[in-house]
């Protein structure tokens, strides 16, 4: 079974972290939850791995990535 | 600016002022400002033989919080003018980046900017301005057809005629050129003489650069922080020569900023950073507001605007400076070749070249203050998402930006460029600068002679142009060249074409002026 990679992929993580904001241009924070939300099930059905999804989820709602929220 | 204002100007060396010009004297090329930009382009031109007048409105060379990071692609520049030794010997080395997070003493985060080794150059130095000025300005002096006019104010351009009325201390005399370089900085009066459009985005935030001096061994490394414990939303340490040290604080956008710089008010931001128990001196301290915005063209007529005249970008990534003496390093060439008989249309490729580098100094820089300055709730998230997983999870750290640093733009699409004809696996694309390497106990880029040259894999019979045969295997490997291959090579040393099978017919379909 493969497992999620989590060494780096991108070749323009910039340029794709700035198409992630721009979805957002102009949102209210319900409706950019919402668009957050149709993202994630977009590419879990490209991915279509649960055990792949499972172990994204575990890293999300690791306590130790998440400690620093304010 | 009203000359009586200088006084208040630090200053690092001091000139005689030159007196006034007899009236209407004509030019080949008048340079408007001092600093690295038009400096770079005057000892360009001038080692290319032209004769140069240079402007400056003051007769001394300005102190205070400048440019300090010099990249490797502007220290292959000013190697190539024969001023690189002195800067790297003066100047401070690094190449490790570290990024910090609130009051955790490990990085999350490290970088190295020197990708490439066995360069003659390193990737980047520290230096303050003024002596990147001083060692430019000593080199310029050393030739008879460069004249520098310390006090030189330009206060009219008439564009027809191509005269320039300028003022000194105590007269007022007028000169024309056929070119004029307006390289007068961000608050180009040039610019704003001819009325011309300065397009781009304003960034809300206040910055506090706080230049001081203090002597302790430190780790020579960039270090950069993300919501620092002793407050502001972002942070930045880089040392310079002599134990001065710069620190960069972002305020945010209401604060009183005459305040800000009361010695009283930036102490505290100063012992967060380096500890209580540090004592430190004040070198400089400022706030600075920045903008990312440029013209929509660089060359009007036989006007043309280089570096902060003609673009202006966020510090972060040292793209200032370096993109500035980018745009001297780009021209000076072209310029001598249509002083040599070279059609002026050639001046045309400075603007599109030039404006190719600007825009991506201004994408990357506009990135990276997006990243470090969120805008909203939601991009905030993003950000904080991003610094929650870099510590423990290796594919987030591309993500995180902290300033992406100036490296040499390409230009793949210039009318300059020729296309790949053959399949590369490896070496350096059309459009982007040579790289350097050693070679027969020297370097590569040192045998350039700063005009069109090849790089082949073995001697070629009868070649209109100096041959530079790559022949050990570390050279041909970075190169990717085998026997029957080439390279040519621009005189700023851009690669304007390769071939895997050379022959000299191939050099008709290039930008090589026969």
């Amino acid at each position: 079974m493969a497992d999620l990679n989590t060494s780096p992929n991108l070749t323009d993580p910039d340029g794709l972290y700035r198409t992630l904001i721009d979805l957002h241009a102009g949102c209210t924070d319900a409706e950019s939850h919402k668009r957050s939300a149709k993202l994630i099930l977009c590419l879990a059905n490209h991915i279509g791995d649960e055990h792949i999804f499972r172990q994204a989820v575990a890293i999300a709602g690791d306590a130790q990535t998440s400690a620093k929220d304010t | 600016m009203a000359r009586s204002s200088f006084s208040a100007i630090p200053r690092h060396k001091d000139y005689a002022a030159v007196p006034a010009a007899a009236d209407n004297a004509h030019h080949v090329v008048i340079i408007v400002g001092g600093g690295p930009v038009g400096l770079t382009a005057a000892l360009d031109l001038g080692q290319r033989g032209h004769k140069v007048v240079v402007l400056n409105q003051f007769d001394f060379i300005s102190g205070g919080s400048k440019a300090i990071c010099f990249g490797k692609r502007t220290l292959d520049i000013w190697n190539r003018l024969g001023v690189a030794d002195r800067m790297v010997e003066k100047g401070v080395v690094w190449n490790i980046g570290k990024v910090f997070r609130g009051d955790r003493s490990e990085p999350i985060y490290e970088f190295d900017m020197l990708a490439a080794k066995d360069q003659k150059m390193p990737g980047f130095i520290n230096l303050q301005q003024y002596w990147a000025e001083e060692f430019l300005i000593d080199a310029i002096m050393e030739l008879p057809n460069v004249e520098l006019r310390w006090g030189h104010q330009v206060s009219a351009i008439d564009t027809e005629a191509n005269r320039l009325t300028i003022e000194t201390d105590t007269d007022t005399y007028t000169a024309t050129a056929d070119w004029i370089l307006a390289c007068d900085g961000s608050r180009s009066a040039i610019r704003d003489m001819m009325g011309l459009d300065f397009e781009g985005r304003i960034f809300e935030d206040n910055f506090l650069i706080a230049d001081v001096k203090f002597e302790e061994e430190r780790p020579v490394e960039r270090w950069f922080w993300f919501d620092p414990p002793w407050g502001g939303a972002s942070a930045l340490l880089h040392k310079q020569p002599d134990d001065i040290w710069r620190l960069d604080f972002q305020l945010g956008w209401d604060i009183d900023r005459e305040a800000a710089i009361r010695p009283e008010n930036v102490a505290p931001y100063v012992k967060g950073m380096i500890g209580d128990d540090v004592p430190f001196e004040e070198e400089w301290y400022s706030v600075y507001t920045f903008q990312c915005r440029r013209m929509a063209r660089f060359v009007h007529d036989r006007v043309i605007f280089l570096g902060d005249s003609a673009h202006l970008v966020s510090p972060f990534g040292a793209r200032g400076a370096n993109g500035g003496v980018a745009d001297a390093d780009n021209l000076a060439w072209k310029l001598d070749a249509v002083l040599n008989g070279a059609d002026a249309s050639l001046i045309e490729t400075f603007n599109e070249e030039g404006i190719c580098t600007a825009d991506e100094n201004i994408l990357k820089s506009t990135q990276s203050t997006d990243f470090m300055t969120p805008k909203s709730t939601v991009s905030r998230a993003c950000r904080d998402a991003v610094l929650d997983l870099a510590e423990a999870h290796e594919f987030a750290r591309p993500f995180v930006n902290s300033g992406r640093l100036s490296t040499p733009v390409s230009y793949p699409e210039s009318s300059l460029t020729t296309p790949d004809r053959d399949t590369w696996t490896n070496g350096i694309a059309p459009g982007s600068p040579a790289i350097d390497l050693p070679l027969r106990n020297g370097w590569l880029l040192d045998s350039l002679d700063g005009g069109w040259n090849l790089l082949s894999g073995k001697a070629i019979e009868d070649a209109p142009l100096p041959v530079i045969v790559l022949d050990d295997d570390k050279a041909r490997q970075r190169y990717g060249l085998s026997n029957g291959g080439a390279y040519l090579v621009r005189p700023d040393q851009y690669i304007a074409a390769r071939w895997q099978h050379f022959t000299l017919d191939d050099l008709e379909a290039t930008a090589w002026p026969t």
